[in-house]
Order: C-alpha cells, then structure tokens, then sequence
C-alpha cells in the first residue's frame, strides 16, 4: 500500500506537471521538501528527548502502569492481542491522553515508542500488527478535545466566539473515531487484510 | 477572561503540572530522576534520528504532487461526486489535502477564514472538520517508518473511513448549528 501511494504520488505529479507546465516548480519543491523533512526531524529531536526522558522517570516510579490499570477495560477490548501490564499500553494511554489535550508535542514520542514496544510483540517484523492498526487508526481518527489551532485562525479572521465550534468538533470528532475504531475492527476480520493471509503473502515472496 | 484564554492556560498548567508532578513524585518514590530522565531522552533521540529517511521520502512525493497542481486536479475529479451529496465544493480543497499535510490544510483553513469571514458557515465547517480529521498518510507513514513495517494492511483504510466520516459529520453537524 505504502509502496503504491508513494510511487502514485511521485508519477502523477511528474505527468501532471507536464500538462500544467509546472515542472519548475515541482524541481523546486523536491529540494526543499528533503531539507524541510530534515528540519522537522531535527526540531523533533529536543522534543522526543524531553518527553521520553520525563516518561522514563513516570516508569521507573510505577506511575505508567498505575495509568495502564487504570484504563485497563477499554484498553484490553481494544487491543485483546496486547497483554494488558505490558508496556506498550502505558504508552499508547499516554499517545491517546495527549492527543486529546492537543499536546500534539508530547503524543508523538509517547506514540512513536508505543510502536516500538509494539513492535517487540510483532512475530512478523515487516507486517502490522491489529494492535498497530487499531492504535494508528484511533490515531488518525483525531481524538483532539479542542482543537486551538482551528480556533485560533477563526479568531484571527474576525470572528468574536471561535470557541463556538467546541461542542460541534467534538461531535464530529466523536463520530470519526467511532467510525475508525469500528472499521479497524471490521476489516482485520476481511481475508484480504487477515493477519494470516498477509504472513502467507510473505512466505510465498 | 475569555474561553480561549482560558483554554490556552488549562494547557499551560496541564503541561507544567506533567514536566513537575512526574519528577516530583518519582523522587518521592526514592527514583534516581535525573539518571532515568537522560536514559529516556537517548531514546527519544534515536527515533527522532530514525523517521528522517520516511519523513524525506514522504515529504518529497507531497510537495512534488502538490507543486504539480495534483490536489487542483483532485478537486476537479471528485467536485461533481461530493457537491450530489452535498459537499460544499469550496471546502473540497481542504477535505483532499487533510489527510496529507497538516501545515498545508492550515494554510487553507486560514485561506477560507480570510474569504469567507472568520464566523462565515464555510469557515466554521472548515474549523470544525480540522478537528474531526487528521493527517493521516503522514501519520500512518512516519509510525510504521519508526518500527519498519513495509505491509500496514488495514491501517490506511480504516484511517480513510475516519476521516470521510469526520468530514462529513463536520458538515452535518455545522450545518445542524448554523439553521
């Protein structure tokens, strides 16, 4: 899938800029594309360290697993692969509680090292897991409680009560993660994208 | 004191609560927090070091489809489908580039805002569906990219669902507040 899109991506915008005549500016933007990914992963550097490292000290002291017990029922009917002390959970919590306070700063370490401690219960190295899906997929439902950034540019744009679209987002937002936490678990059941059919992919390459 | 005054400073203290509560309490439970603090952060250092080759590998395709006029195009395709069903068509622009780039759908939220007016319906919907969606691709790229995972399965369909399903109801649910 990932293969498709990029190769899609990249050939379709060559083609595209053939007919649009826009070839100079996508020669432009591929430079500085490269540069800007680097910039990102360099800016991030700071911020996975700092909130790694305060992570790190919530685990030595318990305090993750305590948060893990905590939330262990809708965790374990979410992720029934993952055993429910194990650390991935603690982190994938704290991604999800980030998320929802718009600390976008702090999910992206707490998610990135869930995939890791993921990862370590993955038989198969280069296939998803369901919990991967599951994770991602609540993920990139967007469980953002208030979303500030859309608030500030209505408000920047002369509206007086930007914080009206509170209640609305959250419906909505409500509505996306339901549709995605329903469709991840619908379609882990689909023999095209069962766990198994895709290890005997593998095995036949 | 308004709401967004208040929401802004309801993070504040959330954020400073977690960098202080977190290290107060571990040393209260006799942990060595500034040895576990630098143990943590060398990891954190390593992942950021190890999304760079899917960052640029991704960024790349993007900004090469976006510079083409891909998403223009994209928009011409898919505009006669969603105006049947009721899709506004300005915000066709902004639903295509969402789950891509979060700086770019910004941009264009800003971009309608400043059309349409800050407390126009096409800038609330707008507003309310950058909250009900996310960016996906970039999501689902950088995660599997950090632990190596080439088959991601159901993982970008399912991410696809949830964000149609959050532009939709954005709409709905906008419209339901505005009549």
């Amino acid at each position: 899938m990932l293969n498709i899109i990029w190769l899609g991506l990249i050939i379709s915008a060559i083609i595209i800029s053939l007919f649009n005549g826009t070839t100079d500016a996508v020669v432009l933007s591929i430079t500085s594309a490269a540069q800007q990914a680097v910039t990102i992963a360099i800016g991030l550097i700071g911020i996975m360290a700092l909130w790694l490292g305060i992570m790190r000290i919530a685990e030595d002291a318990g305090l993750i697993k305590l948060i893990g017990r905590l939330l262990t029922p809708i965790m374990k009917a979410l992720f029934p692969s993952v055993p429910a002390d194990h650390p991935a959970m603690g982190s994938m919590t704290l991604n999800i509680a980030a998320n929802m306070l718009g600390l976008g700063n702090a999910a992206t370490p707490f998610g990135l090292r869930a995939m890791e401690q993921l990862a370590k219960l993955n038989p198969h190295p280069k296939i998803a897991t369901n919990a991967m899906c599951t994770f991602l997929a609540i993920n990139t439902s967007s469980v953002q409680l208030i979303p500030t950034t859309a608030i500030a540019i209505l408000a920047a744009n002369g509206d007086m009560h930007p914080t009206r679209i509170i209640f609305p987002a959250l419906i909505a937002t409500c509505c996306s993660t339901i549709a995605a936490i329903f469709a991840v678990k619908f379609f882990e059941k689909l023999p095209l994208y069962r766990e198994k059919a895709s290890h005997e992919l593998i095995a036949t390459e | 004191m308004n709401l967004s005054q208040l929401s802004n400073l309801i993070s504040n203290v959330l954020l400073l609560s977690l960098i202080g509560g977190i290290p107060l309490l571990a040393a209260a439970r006799k942990v060595n927090v500034f040895e576990s603090f630098v143990t943590g952060a060398k990891e954190g250092f390593e992942i950021a070091i190890k999304i760079i080759p899917y960052l640029v590998g991704f960024l790349v395709a993007i900004s090469m489809f976006r510079a083409a006029g891909g998403f223009d195009f994209l928009s011409k395709i898919f505009a006669p489908l969603l105006t049947s069903i009721g899709f506004p068509t300005e915000l066709l622009p902004i639903a295509l580039i969402r789950p891509f780039s979060g700086s770019a759908s910004n941009s264009l939220l800003a971009d309608i805002a400043h059309t349409y007016g800050g407390d126009s319906f096409l800038a609330h919907a707008a507003a309310t569906m950058m909250g009900s969606t996310e960016t996906t691709f970039y999501v689902v790229m950088v995660y599997f990219g950090a632990v190596g995972i080439s088959r991601t399965r159901h993982a970008i369909p399912a991410g696809l669902i949830a964000d149609f399903v959050g532009l939709v109801a954005a709409i709905v649910v906008t419209r339901w507040f505005y009549g």
